[in-house]
């Protein structure tokens, strides 16, 4: 199933329905880690989606965009006002958003696209720390400034009033007619959404669509001489992803309502970019396993505090147990981006595939130990990479 | 007029204060293959950028038939039926040699741009089974599945050639396709292109191999600092004082 072979849809299904199989029974099979608990789950989804959209355009086009964090928080803000002004139902809040971070795309990408490489990236850059500090400032009217957007008794909601819906003492959580977005159900919620995203993906992926894009990717110059106006293909793919994004930003409201400037920050738009690179730029399900595994460690790591290192070290003598616990301390807790960041340069150096990478490698000493054993050596193709 | 699949008139291109060309004159007959000789620096690919629209003339126009192609775009240009292959292969590195024959058909099939994704590659079969008869015809076939950028030079090169071909260009141009082969190399390469000759493909070919040159040519163009000083059949091109002088500078060809 590597990128340069033309894969039959049969071997697709069957993707699909490992892929949907994977997700849906997360629950079970996440309890040994200690992550089957919903509000860690939803977010693997929500940063997947927000993954596998910003592949599009990086993984497949090549360019680098540092400013997604500007859609997730246009998706994110939307959400909200459609919860305040028209309904707490998620469908028309996931509607307005991907339509609203599309239509944003389609701006910035207007300007972005026209240089590329590192100016792309600054001005992608650029373009989101605008977006945030008017956020954070002018646009106080929309996006209520430092404290954040919230939802409050009384807002209009207007769809939920006609339906005859009462407002309660309490807030009102945002649901799926009626299935709600917190607990299992949220998590279920984002988890047949992501299924949904990745098929679409998937088909891009599939398409001489996707095709071109790559292409894109590996000469842009032929690409003129070969007859393609690439400017559009770019401007496509970035609102693919724009949209994507605005989904995820969408979903991050549903699950907790609640859509705050800092959503928008440079920071927020690297992560995606780690996220990206660490499970394999431009890979199938590389983005996946990279949001996976930083919301993981970011959950884990960030748990751990001075009282839960010392006694986890308390075996050893007491001034050797102090030192330690104070080292680790380093890597652990808020310093867990310590940890993510020797990660990052372990992988970048050793396996700039990312995590997909490593695991190609693997599945090829593994094979290739059973072919010798066989006494049949299969010719090994030169480097084709592994989706 | 329409006799002339390719006519450029008087055309000049300055650098700053250089003049890279100065005064073209070129007409390609439908169906001819029409070589562009002239010692390094004599302007010969700064011609050929002119026409594929990577350089903009600062006089002059060059057309296809009746198509005006100065000022267009290089994929508009392309799209006209203009296909070209470089000095240095111009592939897809990062792609197949199956995928890297089949962007350029799906060029000819969608136009400058289409983003339906709704159809997998594998049931473009069309388009999968033109690609693979233009991997055979330049004998690549068996490697169909393999990384370009793996390959040999010679082998990018053909690779580069079936790209080309598999849109079935109105006009062709070659910027030295045998630089750097071997001879074994050069003479599949010739034959190849011989082959597609009696397909009635229009070529323009800069050639430093003479061996190429005259064994391929129909007309030939003598290209020195930038303006054209003998045109004629190979014959008359090979007994021209003038050429002798300023560019075979006493080599026997």
């Amino acid at each position: 199933m590597s990128n340069t072979q033309i894969v039959s849809p049969k071997q697709d299904l069957i993707y699909m329905v490992v892929l949907s199989v994977v997700v849906l029974t997360m629950p079970i099979w996440l309890q040994p880690f200690g992550a089957a608990y919903p509000d860690l789950m939803q977010k693997f989804m929500i940063f997947g989606i927000f993954a596998i959209g910003y592949n599009v355009l990086f993984g497949l086009t090549g360019y680098l965009s540092f400013g997604h964090a500007a859609f997730l928080g246009v998706g994110s803000y939307t959400a909200v006002w459609s919860f305040k002004l028209l309904s707490m139902n998620v469908l028309p809040a996931m509607i307005f958003a991907v339509a609203l971070s599309g239509l944003f795309a389609l701006l910035i990408g207007y300007v972005s696209l026209r240089r590329s490489g590192i100016y792309f990236s600054i001005l992608t850059l650029a373009f989101a720390q605008m977006s945030y500090n008017l956020a954070y400032s002018v646009l106080t009217p929309i996006t209520n400034g430092e404290t954040g957007l919230q939802l409050t008794q009384g807002d209009a909601r207007v769809l939920d009033r006609m339906a005859g819906i009462e407002a309660s003492a309490a807030l009102p959580t945002p649901n799926l007619f009626g299935i709600e977005g917190i607990g299992y159900s949220g998590f279920y919620i984002c988890a047949v959404l992501l299924i949904i995203s990745f098929f679409i993906y998937l088909r891009i992926f599939r398409s001489a669509f996707g095709l071109k894009l790559r292409a894109i990717k590996s000469n842009q110059n032929r690409m003129g001489y070969t007859g393609y106006n690439t400017r559009p293909y770019l401007m496509t793919a970035f609102v693919i992803s724009g949209m994507y994004a605005g989904l995820a930003g969408s979903l991050l409201a549903v699950t907790d309502p609640l859509a705050g400037a800092e959503r928008m920050q440079w920071t927020a738009s690297g992560e995606v970019v780690l996220i990206t690179i660490l499970g394999g730029a431009g890979t199938l399900i590389g983005p996946l396993l990279g949001a996976g595994i930083i919301k993981y460690f970011e959950n884990i790591f960030s748990a751990f505090n001075d009282q839960v290192l010392q006694n986890a070290f308390s075996f050893l003598p007491d001034w050797l147990g102090h030192a330690v616990a104070s080292v680790a301390g380093l890597f652990v807790g808020d310093g867990w981006h310590l940890t993510l960041g020797l990660v990052f340069m372990l992988i970048v150096i050793f396996l700039p595939g990312g995590v997909m990478e490593g695991i190609t490698r693997l599945w090829r000493l593994v094979r290739s130990r059973t072919t010798s054993f066989d006494g049949n050596k299969k010719e090994q193709q030169p480097s084709t990479r592994e989706v | 007029m329409s006799d002339y699949i390719l006519d450029v008139t008087d055309v000049d291109k300055n650098f700053g204060g250089l003049r890279a060309l100065s005064d073209i004159n070129l007409r390609v007959k439908e169906g001819t293959v029409h070589a562009i000789i002239g010692p390094n620096g004599a302007g010969k690919s700064t011609l050929l950028n002119v026409i594929v629209g990577r350089l903009a003339p600062n006089r002059g126009r060059v057309l296809l038939g009746n198509e005006v192609l100065t000022g267009k775009h290089p994929y508009e240009i392309n799209q006209l039926g203009v296909a070209r292959v470089f000095q240095t292969p111009e592939i897809f590195p990062d792609l197949s040699l199956l995928q890297n024959v089949m962007v350029p058909a799906l060029a000819k099939r969608d136009g400058e741009f289409n983003m339906s994704f709704l159809k997998s590659l594998f049931s473009e079969r069309e388009i999968r089974a033109e690609a693979e008869h233009m991997l055979e015809d330049v004998g690549l076939i068996e490697h169909k599945e393999h990384l370009a950028g793996s390959m040999s030079r010679g082998d990018k090169r053909r690779l580069e050639l079936a790209m080309c071909l598999s849109q079935r260009p109105k006009l062709f141009l070659l910027d030295e396709p045998t630089a750097g082969m071997s001879r074994h190399d050069t003479n599949r390469t010739i034959d190849l292109l011989k082959r597609i000759k009696e397909r009635g493909m229009t070529k323009v070919i800069i050639e430093h191999d003479m061996h190429v040159v005259f064994s391929l040519a129909d007309r030939i163009s003598v290209l020195a600092q930038g303006a054209i000083i003998a045109e004629g059949t190979p014959e008359e091109v090979r007994n021209n004082p003038k050429v002798k002088e300023a560019y075979l500078g006493g080599e026997t060809v």
